[in-house]
């Protein structure tokens, strides 16, 4: 350092030490390139901070699936495994169960038409004819809610669990 | 609940429900302060590196006018960002994949190389400066701490012999020379942002960082020469009020002068740099129009229909060939070109806007467009930062930088003598 | 007195700059990493996603049942999945169009809220849309940070505590798939329920599916559903243009799909 024209560039090296020491302060340690042996082990796909991953994997599940269902309410499980509606999984209507029955201890259930009509009203380009479900090739009772029964809500009819008419309303009919 | 963008971004058509505009106008005033700083640089070292001898006034004061914006270019990147405080992690773990890490690298080398430059041209005033203050006894408070700036500043060198300065200046034309390439690649990279993104059908192109690097260096020079008018209208204003005491200049024909010479030599710069940078634009278009690939429908529609009076009326007609008329007609004034050189900020300004905005102006499904509601009243934080009033904030912080580095490193050389 | 204390300064210095520089020298210039981007790797875990568009019929239920279980904000128009409507007109016109995300399903016939006679209507399905799991992903190589990557089996996940809020990714994503959350300020995405997928459940949206329209599983095992359907039926990805090898494929894709 003889000469004074290396004083910026001495000024320089300090802010660069300077820095370096900061970032191995802020820098979290699990920062890094991680190998897991895969094709994403590189600089570009896989500098992270391993702890991402634990924290995403530690997001609550909420939606439990019927398995969970079963247990307690072995009776309309049974039912709704009859019915058409066998592959409508419980939680689409009663909402997530998450920790139920302690969290939430009550589940809310949707009732409303618009519920219904997300699969029945009928679209000129809503396939009505399904050949996946159980007992295929099977028909969607496809309704134009406009016209059918609008400003009632569907339940009081149907029975969503047995994917039909309610047993007391099939009487009426076949007594009329 | 908003999710952000949804308060400036009107849908038409089939857009996807995430697709707002989410880069709004603080990433239309980034790329528009770095060109500028990018340009002043350059304007400088067309005196410092090639040695243009008529520049030799505007040099220093385009230097550090550069410096100033040097610490604004990150503020808008900062407002822009959802969480401003995390900005630093971009220093801190670059992803080098990612253009926007490597701002980190060339910022901080951008800023070294024009500190170092200011320090070598201003060394033997910081010395001379602490040496006389050093000298004075009985100093004010002011003083005091003018003496401490002005101490630290000289870095311990108080070596002012010939040999030593004519160190400096070899190493200033050094710097110049490595500077050069750093401000190119400072707002190159700024196109490079722009021009890699794949998903992006009006930004994707490499010719994009040439396009902004020859604007960059048309807005510099145009705001180094407004600034340059304004610092000496304001010192033809001192002199008629009779406090020329302390002034560069003694009278206001010196000044005319200078002025109008310096403005005459600059203005040919810009203009050469003006029709190149037009040139690459036009070229751009043509190519899109004539490979007219997939996204060329969607495009045609926001470049001729939905943003023709932004891209030809404002920039290409207002901002481009209106001042290159002014600016070229024989007998330039100072009011005149004072009208030429806004022009062609607003020109610049609104290739940004037209870049940054208009390529979010289609969806990228190219079934659907979105317009930009520019908040101009802010309501809340966001639209207080991304609206008018962030843009302004922006826009007036370098001046105010340069006022206070003005008063450290004068820009004049006869202010430095007097002094 | 004077020398002496720049002899100290000087030692200073360079003791701090012998400190300071192997603390943390960049992270490239360690020769594990200089192996991991030349290494290949194995073939390990892959998951990919099947969306069989015949079979959808636009009830949004996955939607509702992501929005619910990954928190984005029910009343919001952004969403990690979405269901498109198109409507193909006699004309050739394309009417296409996605309210809430399609989260309340589609009750009424009106794309892009037009009244359209029924005879004008040639055709008309609905796309369930989601991240398309690319191998080559823009959004992971665009941020600057490092909040963006990649885990071992080929899910891009987002770093909530890193992310830096700049919109990057969501600017170079082409399928539109990631946005702001609107609590966190980050980046956020489909990550096909990585708490899910992880414990051996299902993602959401693919327990909610009543139609069985959406199958996930891992590409590289030979007994999985997906990989059968891969292999042997004829599925297309999502503008493949792009380069970013998409590994959501999808049955009975469309030219007017966007």
């Amino acid at each position: 350092m003889k000469s004074h024209v290396w004083r910026p560039f001495l000024v320089v090296l300090i802010i660069i030490a300077a820095f370096l020491i900061l970032r191995a302060f802020l820098v979290p340690k699990d920062f890094g390139i991680h190998l897991q042996g895969t094709q994403y082990g590189n600089y570009t796909t896989g500098y992270y901070r391993k702890g991402d991953e634990d924290y995403w994997k530690a997001i609550k599940v909420k939606h439990r699936t019927r398995d969970y269902c079963k247990d307690c309410h072995p009776e309309e499980f049974e039912n709704i495994m009859k019915s058409k509606h066998a592959k409508v999984q419980c939680e689409n209507c009663h909402g997530p169960a998450t920790d139920h029955p302690e969290k939430p201890e009550k589940l809310s259930i949707d009732r409303t038409r618009e519920l219904c009509l997300r699969c029945h009203a009928s679209l000129p380009y809503r396939p009505s004819v399904y050949a996946q479900l159980p007992g295929a090739p099977i028909t969607l009772k496809m309704q134009d809610p406009v016209k059918h029964n609008p400003g009632i809500e569907c339940v009081m009819c149907h029975s969503p669990h047995e994917a039909a008419l309610k047993k007391e309303m099939l009487k009426k009919e076949t007594r009329r | 609940m908003l999710v952000h963008g949804e308060i400036w971004t009107i849908k038409e058509q089939f857009v996807y429900p995430n697709e707002f505009i989410y880069w709004s106008i603080q990433i239309v005033m980034y790329p528009f302060i770095t060109g500028l700083l990018a340009g002043a640089f350059i304007l400088a070292s067309l005196y410092h590196f090639l040695g243009i001898k008529e520049l030799k006034e505007v040099s220093k004061f385009s230097l550090i006018l550069s410096f100033a914006l040097f610490f604004v270019a990150p503020i808008p990147l900062l407002l822009h960002l959802q969480l401003p405080f995390r900005g630093i992690n971009v220093f801190l773990t670059p992803h080098f994949t990612s253009a926007i890490s490597a701002f980190g690298l060339i910022y901080a080398a951008y800023g070294t190389v024009v500190a170092a430059e200011i320090w070598f041209i201003y060394r033997r005033y910081f010395v001379e400066m602490a040496r006389s203050l050093r000298d004075k006894t009985d100093k004010r408070f002011s003083e005091k701490i003018k003496y401490i700036i002005f101490s630290v500043l000289t870095l311990g060198a108080y070596d002012v012999s010939v040999d030593a300065l004519r160190k400096d200046e070899k190493a200033v034309k050094i710097l110049a020379a490595v500077g050069i390439p750093t401000a190119f690649l400072l707002h190159g990279y700024a196109g490079f942002i722009f021009g890699s993104v794949k998903a992006n059908a009006l930004w994707m192109s490499p010719l994009m960082p040439f396009i902004f690097i020859m604007s960059a260096v048309v807005s510099g020079i145009a705001l180094c020469m407004l600034t340059y008018i304004a610092v000496m209208e304001i010192n033809k204003f001192l002199i008629k009020r009779k406090r020329t005491a302390s002034l560069p200049f003694r009278s206001e024909k010196e000044i005319r002068r200078v002025e109008i010479y310096e403005l005459r030599v600059t203005v040919k710069y810009l203009l050469m740099f003006m029709v190149v940078a037009i040139t690459l634009e036009f070229f751009d278009l043509i190519f899109r129009g004539y490979t007219g690939v997939k996204s060329w429908e969607v495009l045609k529609n926001v470049i001729y229909e939905r943003d023709f009076f932004n891209i030809f009326i404002l920039q290409y007609g207002i901002g481009g060939v209106l001042p290159m008329f002014i600016l070229l007609l024989p007998g330039l004034t100072v009011k005149r070109s004072v009208v030429g050189l806004i022009l062609v900020l607003l020109g610049i300004f609104m290739m940004r806007w037209n870049v940054v905005i208009g390529g979010q102006m289609f969806s990228v499904t190219f079934d659907g467009y979105m317009h930009y509601k520019f908040p101009i009243i802010p309501h809340d934080y966001e639209t207080f930062k991304e609206g008018l009033f962030g843009a302004i904030l922006v826009g007036v912080m370098p001046f105010f930088l340069f006022w206070i580095f003005n008063k450290i490193a004068p820009v004049f050389d006869s202010q430095v003598k007097k002094t | 007195m004077n020398n002496s204390r720049r002899e100290f300064l000087k030692d200073t210095v360079k003791a701090i700059l012998l400190a300071g520089l192997p603390l943390s020298a960049f992270e490239v210039f360690k020769p594990e990493v200089f192996a991991a981007t030349i290494l290949k790797g194995n073939k390990g875990k892959q998951w990919a996603f099947v969306v069989d568009i015949t079979k959808c019929v636009g009830c949004g239920m996955c939607v509702k049942a992501c929005k619910l279980e990954n928190e984005v904000p029910y009343d919001t128009t952004v969403s990690r999945t979405w269901i498109e409507r198109y409507v193909v007109l006699k004309d050739g016109k394309v009417l296409t169009d996605s309210p809430m995300a399609g989260r309340d399903g589609y009750l009424k016939d009106d794309p892009q809220g037009q009244k359209i006679p029924k005879e004008d209507i040639a055709r008309g399905f609905f796309v369930p849309k989601l991240c398309n799991l690319c191998r080559k992903s823009t959004c992971v190589q665009v941020c600057p940070v490092g909040a963006s990557h990649y885990t071992p089996e080929g899910i891009v996940l987002v770093d909530r505590e890193w992310c830096i809020g700049c919109g990057y990714c969501i600017m170079a994503c082409p399928y539109g798939t990631r946005f702001f959350h609107p609590v966190y300020k980050t980046a956020e995405k489909c990550n096909i329920c990585y708490h899910r997928i992880t414990k051996g459940m299902n993602p959401a949206c693919v327990d909610a599916c009543t139609f069985g329209v959406r199958k996930h599983g891992d590409i590289n095992d030979p007994n999985s559903e997906v990989r059968k359907i891969v292999l042997t039926e004829r599925v297309s990805v999502l503008k493949d243009e792009y380069g970013t090898m998409p590994t959501t494929f999808y049955i009975g894709l469309d030219h007017t799909v966007r």
